[in-house]
């Protein structure tokens, strides 16, 4: 008849949808791909945001069915609080950022499970598999969602840092749990209808994530949030299967595979197998010897000033700088910079020194740096770096800590024994800004600010270093 | 109507997104492993998608409604969260004035 309803039937049809989801995946593709450039990541980004606005797009195109109140409410919601978080987050809080998104995009999966069961009455006249995939969907999202926040909740630290664990029982409460909330879904599976299990199921889930990240310690947390970024994804993919929508699996599947990989890469980086830090309680077992081997040191410690630091570094041809959390903590990267600028107008070459899991992510530290314009080819990676250590003055560590532990490499009874570490007490002479004497995230002593060769300037990692920089003028 | 069946196709799609997710990703540098966390993050907020679709199918139900548009707020938090986020920090690898040269040196390492 007329144009509008020939449009629009159009507009709606399954292959002009389908057309445009590959349109938006391949656009999710080319962006991950730019992705692995820093010229061309920002770029990326924006391909695979315009990728996700068109697979929207194509979405509400196609409904025919109402409640478009309910689509604008929540999308209202969703900005209103997504926008003004993504916005105003400092830097240094972007670890627990990304775990709070990830955190909601698990819980966005567990809830359209829970409605597809709902709104089947219990899967009935659905078929086995897609029963299969929306149950996984649910279990995986309910514990990525619960994991998420708890991490959140360390990062950010509204609950303490240190790994909280039932001990010695904890593996078999989680093996349990992981039982529990299988054997609901087997019992749903096979027919049972009835929504107090499917709720069970749901709780399983969410204890089950409570409890694995729980005992999990500091350093380990970045390795977490990414397996649980992986776990999301895969939970994406699986509600794209039961929903028979190929966006949502090529985009979960996407997530699930490179999630997988980084995960993968920083538990390899830190020498620990990914089953061994799920099992948990890193730094349990270590916070106890931690707190001994203090007993033994105490006294040992030795102090310095801003003064006589920027006296060392002024007199240095070489130092290497050795940034960790502490610098994130104290917004210190601009300092850090400055100082970097007045030492090389005194002819000394200055690097940094990056290890694979410093900071709270990987690459935590390239993206504060590059944020107080540190140019690219002064950041050194750990192998770089440990070879240049022998013939460096001065190492300046600032807030960093378990990467720079010795007993890694010489104490087979520490927890981070066989963690590859910045050789930072090879140097001549190192200089630690530390606020305390406090152990690190991981709650373990460092024998390096035992070392001889070693001062430690206690105070804000900024403070400190604005007070070296401004003593170094001075001289 | 609501879920639909072709699981063999589903399946296949599942597996070759695995393959490219793994190529893809196995190029990325240590320097942009937070964006790409952040990036791949902001991606899975498709399920924002799960939760449009089957929001027609709600029903009378208040407490469907409930959950269902608390799943769509939560995947548009993720979404646009994820990818303004992403966007902030990737602002900061871009190139700036005087430091080109560098940064040149930069991409040409393996």
């Amino acid at each position: 008849m007329s144009a509008p309803p020939l449009a629009s039937s159009f507009l709606q049809s399954q292959s002009f949808l389908d057309v445009l989801y590959i349109i938006a995946f391949a656009l999710f593709i080319q962006g991950l791909r730019g992705l692995s450039g820093p010229t061309t990541a920002v770029r990326g980004n924006r391909i695979a945001a315009v990728g996700m606005t068109l697979a929207v797009i194509a979405t509400l195109l196609n409904r025919n069915e109402g409640n478009w109140g309910l689509i604008v409410l929540g999308i209202a919601l969703g900005t209103a609080v997504g926008v003004p978080a993504a916005r105003q987050v400092k830097m240094t809080a972007m670890p627990q950022m990304v775990a709070l998104f990830n955190g909601v995009g698990g819980g966005a999966v567990f809830l359209i499970s829970w409605s597809e069961f709902r709104l089947t009455h219990g899967y009935q006249d659905t078929a086995t598999y897609i029963t299969i995939f929306s149950l996984f969907a649910a279990i995986v999202g309910s514990v990525s969602f619960w994991g998420s926040n708890i991490a959140f909740g360390k990062l950010q630290e509204i609950i303490p840092g240190r790994p909280i664990s039932l001990g010695s029982g904890q593996q078999i409460v989680n093996l349990l749990l992981l039982i529990l909330a299988v054997a609901a879904a087997v019992d749903i599976a096979s027919g049972a209808h009835s929504q107090g299990i499917f709720i069970g199921m749901l709780i399983c889930a969410a204890l089950l994530g409570n409890a694995v990240v729980f005992p999990i310690g500091g350093a380990d947390m970045p390795v977490v949030i990414s397996m649980l970024n992986a776990f999301t994804g895969l939970s994406a993919a699986a509600t794209g299967i039961a929903l028979n929508n190929p966006a949502l699996i090529v985009a979960g599947m996407i997530v699930g595979a490179s999630g997988s990989i980084l995960t993968n890469l920083m538990a390899v980086a830190m020498n620990r197998s990914i089953p061994a830090i799920i099992a948990g309680g890193f730094g349990g077992g270590g916070a106890v010897e931690g707190a001994e081997g203090a007993g033994e040191h105490a006294g040992t410690v030795k102090s310095t000033s801003a003064q006589d630091a920027a006296i060392q570094l002024a007199y240095a041809s070489r130092v290497v700088i050795v940034p960790g959390y502490g610098m994130a903590v104290a917004q210190a990267q601009h300092a850090v910079r400055e100082l970097t600028k007045e030492l090389e107008k005194r002819g000394v070459e200055v690097s940094y020194a990056i290890h694979p899991v410093a900071g709270r992510m990987p690459g935590h530290m390239n993206v504060l740096l590059a944020e107080a314009d540190v140019p690219y080819d002064q950041l050194n990676e750990m192998e770089e770096a440990n070879q240049e250590f022998g013939r460096t003055d001065v190492s300046l560590v600032i807030g960093a800590n378990d990467v720079t532990n010795p007993a890694a490499k010489t104490n087979p009874s520490s927890p981070i024994y066989g963690m590859p570490i910045l050789e930072v007490n090879e140097s001549h002479s190192v200089i630690v800004i530390k606020r305390s004497m406090n152990p690190g995230f991981a709650g373990i002593e460092n024998e390096l600010y035992y070392d001889p060769k070693t001062a430690m300037l206690f105070g804000d990692a900024k403070s400190a270093v604005s007070e070296i920089t401004a003593a170094l003028a001075e001289l | 109507m609501l879920l639909a069946s072709t699981l063999t196709t589903n399946l296949a799609i599942l597996v070759l997104a695995g393959f490219i997710g793994f190529v893809v990703i196995s190029k990325v540098p240590n320097t942009l492993h937070t964006p790409l966390m952040s990036g791949t993050n902001a991606i899975h907020g498709i399920v924002l998608l799960g939760g449009l679709l089957i929001v027609g199918f709600s029903g009378n139900g208040t407490f469907n409604k409930i959950i269902l548009v608390i799943a769509i707020a939560f995947g548009t938090i993720n979404v646009v969260g994820g990818f303004l986020v992403t966007d902030r920090m990737l602002e900061m690898f871009k190139s700036k004035p005087g430091r080109d040269s560098g940064k040149g040196d930069q991409e040409k390492k393996p």
